[in-house]
């Protein structure tokens, strides 16, 4: 085996190498069966043609990826022109998980800085309470978002209670109840790995460039923001990702009008009505969109590594 | 004299609690300018607090810290014109050697330009010149060190302050470091306030050392005059080895002090503040200041049977049991004189104190 050979050939590495690939074994199952496998199916029922009751055809098209992008108009034999549709849906799910992001990080990082400095036996317990919400599940979390922000629910009687407002606000079906619903479900995933990241920080950097004459700005965006630089991209990736493809906060608070890519799949598999097809080419769109925006983050950071 | 001495930092009555905990206990010192001032006491007895307190990372619970006069208690750490060496160094890992040295310049409100060209004069002062480019992960533990070095004089600070700055190196290196420490503050005429565990170091370096334990300070002296002249037990055991001996004081006349030791021996020295007649007191005795010799050469001399001797290269070490029950510990340089006076162990021998050796201590 190659890996035996280059780590020196002996006998006992050679054992050490079989034994690695071997115990290495369960993972490579997992994944090929569950994100390899999954993908190419997905890949390629985005070139089959729909059936109208759902499944497949097994005749190779580009119709998924032509009905996303172009509009041929009704019968489908004018002249193609850009399909705002779908773009737009897309457009919007970038723009919402970006502000998700956004929030998430202008709450997260003084959250996670605030744990990360409290007494070793305090930090577990925050770090305990910011796990709590994922005792209960997704769903039934963004449903009680729902009953939360409705015309009639708890937010709009407080308010109109304390006299803050005349009549109750539309909050619910609106983008800004997808952006709170977003917000509040991968608020977590922004706090932990800065958290994690902070609480490595060595703080004596922060005395040194106190001593050498920053401010406390200063300290936090020369010194403090590049040291844990990492975890704060770790946390908008984690944000971001699950933000663009949610369909669970659109679908539940931001009602019809308000669709994303997410929803816009779901709906593609759900029932009689949808199109596989269409539903794995957007999926596989989403994807590379993801992939691409990873593979920028990742260079910037093998950049930055270069610098060091 | 005494008026051409100006005080650089004055702490009068300074006193740090933790809760309960008292961690400094009403110190007052004056570090005169110039001056290379080391803080010297064992681990936890406040002298990193006290140095902490001067950089305005720790408050001041009671008393004053004044720089050249001014009052510094209330000034955030980014106000006071002191810089820190830190004992891990707590270099930028992100910036490279040079933006490191210059970064404090930067602050201070130089322009980069300004700041990088004064920060390669001090890289040239530490002899780290073609390493300016370098991330500090890509240098020795002797290189980080100096580049801390630089980065804290690069500003030009009144005062300069180092935190065991040199516990992390080997010690060859450490040694090094000590001469190249002490030429920089001859160069650069900044007081220099160190503090370390080291007594070796602490000998080597400073003008003046406070010797502190339990959040106290114990003696504050040139390092001869603590060396020589220990004011307790515990600074006398601190400070280089020495031979405690129980004596008993039987007479105190113009200045002198006659004691007995167990045994019948008989001995003259100094007296000192605090001791009365009657009073059970020890005896520092430097294992360097004592002679062996093969007759009684006087009336003090000490009878005893050599038990051990040592080898450790420079010196001999012997150690003796003496009548009547104390064990002593004599030094003998290893020279042709020197070893014509040990014994076997098993022989009898005498032990002469030299003239002004033996100190009473006060407690």
């Amino acid at each position: 085996m190659a890996g035996g050979a280059a780590s020196g050939g002996s006998a006992a590495s050679d054992t050490y190498a079989k034994a690695r690939h071997w115990l290495l074994m369960p993972s490579w199952v997992v994944l090929g069966f569950f994100v390899f496998a999954p993908v190419c199916v997905m890949v390629i029922y985005s070139f089959l043609t729909k059936e109208f009751r759902g499944g497949v055809i097994w005749e190779p098209t580009l119709a998924a990826y032509d009905q996303f992008f172009f509009d041929r108009g009704l019968f489908g034999d004018s002249d193609p022109t850009l399909q705002w549709t779908y773009i737009s849906i897309f457009w919007r799910s970038i723009w919402q998980a970006g502000l998700a992001t956004i929030l998430s990080l202008l709450i997260g990082f003084p959250t996670a800085y605030y744990i990360a400095t409290r007494p070793a036996k305090t930090r577990a317990l925050w770090v305990f309470l910011i796990t709590i919400p994922y005792w209960v599940n997704l769903l039934i979390r963004t449903v009680s978002m729902k009953f939360l922000l409705r015309d009639e629910g708890p937010l709009n009687d407080f308010l109109l209670n304390i006299g803050l407002i005349n009549d109750p606000l539309h909050i619910i079906n609106t983008n800004l109840a997808v952006q709170l619903g977003l917000f509040y479900s991968y608020l977590p995933f922004m706090v932990l790995p800065i958290y994690a990241s902070v609480e490595r920080y060595n703080f004596t950097m922060s005395e040194a460039a106190a001593d050498l004459y920053a401010t406390k700005f200063t300290t936090l965006r020369r010194i403090l923001l590049p040291a844990v630089k990492p975890g704060v991209i770790a946390g908008c990736i984690l944000v971001f990702v699950p933000s663009l493809g949610a369909f669970l906060a659109p679908d539940l608070l931001g009602g019809a009008k308000n669709f994303m890519i997410g929803s816009l799949i779901e709906e593609q598999f759900k029932g009689n009505a949808g199109n596989w097809p269409f539903g794995a080419a957007a999926s596989m769109i989403l994807l590379s969109m993801v992939m691409i925006i990873l593979l920028i983050f990742s260079s910037q950071q093998r950049r930055a590594g270069a610098d060091q | 004299m005494n008026d051409a001495i100006q005080i650089a930092v004055d702490v009068r009555d300074a006193v740090k609690r933790y809760g309960d905990f008292t961690a400094l206990q009403q110190i007052s010192l004056a570090i005169h300018d110039n001056e290379f001032f080391t803080l010297l006491g064992p681990s936890g007895c406040g002298k990193t607090t006290l140095l902490r307190m001067i950089a305005g990372f720790e408050d001041v619970t009671e008393g004053g810290i004044y720089l050249f006069g001014d009052e510094i208690k209330t000034l955030p750490p980014h106000k006071r014109p002191v810089n820190t060496v830190f004992q891990n160094y707590a270099l930028f890992p992100h910036m490279n050697v040079l933006e490191n040295v210059g970064f404090g310049l930067e602050m201070k409100g130089s322009s980069r330009a300004d700041a990088a060209k004064r920060a390669g004069e001090m890289l040239e002062l530490v002899q780290l010149s073609q390493f300016a480019k370098r991330k500090p992960s890509q240098l020795s533990g002797g290189q980080q060190q100096r580049v801390a070095l630089a980065r804290a004089l690069a500003p030009s600070p009144k005062v300069l302050l180092l935190d065991e700055p040199l516990s992390a190196l080997d010690l060859k290196l450490r040694k090094a470091m000590q001469i190249e420490l002490k030429q920089i503050q001859r160069e650069t005429g900044i007081t220099f306030i160190f503090v370390t565990h080291d007594q070796e170091e602490a000998l080597t370096m400073s003008d003046r050392i406070a010797v502190m334990s339990a959040g106290e300070l114990q003696q504050l002296g040139a390092p001869r005059d603590i060396y020589e002249h220990p004011h307790n037990m515990f600074v006398a055991g601190f400070i280089g080895d020495t031979n405690l001996l129980e004596v008993s004081v039987d007479k105190i006349m113009r200045g002198r002090a006659q004691c007995h030791i167990g045994g019948g021996h008989e001995l003259m020295c100094d007296a000192v503040d605090g001791i009365a007649v009657g009073a059970k007191v020890h005896l520092s005795v430097r294992p360097e200041r004592m002679v062996l010799s093969k007759k009684a050469t006087s009336a003090e001399s000490l009878k005893g049977t050599v038990t051990q001797n040592i080898f450790i290269g420079t010196d001999i070490t012997t150690m003796m049991d003496l009548d009547g029950g104390p064990k002593i510990t004599i030094r003998t340089s290893n020279t042709e004189r020197g070893n014509k006076r040990l014994f076997e162990p098993g022989s009898a021998a005498f032990v002469d104190m030299e003239t002004g050796a033996a100190r009473l201590l006060a407690d």
